[in-house]
């Protein structure tokens, strides 16, 4: 275990703030706070739903601006290299919206809501992962 | 006016706990990831305890709303709950979610924590959301409904 890196108390706080998001889109607007699907659902022609799509992407960065601003700023290490980079985000994008959900519609929502079909998804994105994660740090890198 | 309002205080709330959480981190989501860093003593399982926190304030919170709806109460400015109707596996979801996954994986980087990166570290933030909608523009040109 990496005792230095090790952040309990902030993940489970701020883990918990997630959630409690969730629960507001869910029981203000009735719909699930999935990031990748309500992304996907402005870049396509506006309906009725646009606006407050739109509002929630917009609060997500605001609301991290705000949180930075109040600890003083935070830690960030990026990916080296811009060809990583744009190579993570088309995958992420397209497996994402193929897969119908991410981090936060299946990891958090779907398993909140006790999905099987979001278990899986869950299940094969942290494998895939890790396996990736073991390849690039342990394989070919370093 | 209200349902913008509701959905600017869910993401206001997301986004800050994503940037409490470590989330918005490559590196530290990276150190999660990494299993094969437990032998030599360099492994964060701090992402797990985010997804604790998450799902301790999010199952009880959906097991309530779902008796409310059942109830007959309806969301606060909205018709009705759009819960996902999709069930059962197939091989789009199994696919979709390998390739998220590589992606992850590759960077460190999701869709939410992309949305914090471009306010906190623009570049790398706005190259990869860029990136991002392209993989998801070209989901919807390759995929015929």
């Amino acid at each position: 275990m990496d005792w230095n890196a090790f952040s309990p108390v902030t993940a489970l706080a701020g883990g918990a703030l997630i959630g409690l998001s969730a629960v507001i889109l869910l029981a203000l607007l009735g719909r699930i706070a999935g990031v990748s699907g309500i992304l996907g659902g402005v870049l396509q022609k506006p309906d009725a739903d646009w606006p407050w799509r739109l509002a929630f992407l917009v609060g997500l960065p605001l609301g991290a601006m705000l949180m930075a601003q109040a600890l003083g700023g935070v830690a960030l290490t990026l990916p080296a290299g811009i060809g990583i980079v744009i190579a993570a985000g088309v995958l992420v994008g397209f497996g994402t919206r193929l897969g119908g959900g991410c981090t936060s519609g299946h990891g958090i929502c779907g398993l909140a809501r006790l999905s099987p079909r979001s278990l899986a998804a869950v299940l094969v994105f942290m494998a895939s992962a890790m396996v990736t994660v073991f390849i690039t740090h342990h394989v070919i890198g370093r | 006016m209200a349902r913008i309002l509701a959905a600017l205080l869910s993401g206001l709330v997301f986004g800050a706990g994503l940037a409490l959480s470590g989330m918005s981190n490559p590196a530290k989501v990276l150190g999660f990831l990494d299993l094969g860093a437990i032998p030599a003593g360099g492994w964060d399982p701090s992402l797990a305890f985010v997804m604790g926190g998450a799902l301790a304030v999010a199952l009880p919170g959906f097991a309530w709303l779902r008796r409310q709806q059942q109830s007959g109460a309806r969301p606060v400015v909205a018709d009705g709950f759009h819960w996902p109707a999709a069930q059962g596996l197939d091989i789009r979801l199994i696919l979709g979610s390998a390739i998220f996954g590589m992606g992850w994986g590759l960077a460190g980087i999701c869709p939410g924590p992309a949305l914090t990166l471009l306010v906190l570290a623009p570049q790398t933030g706005v190259i990869f959301v860029a990136a991002m909608i392209v993989g998801m523009a070209g989901y919807v040109l390759t995929t015929k409904r």
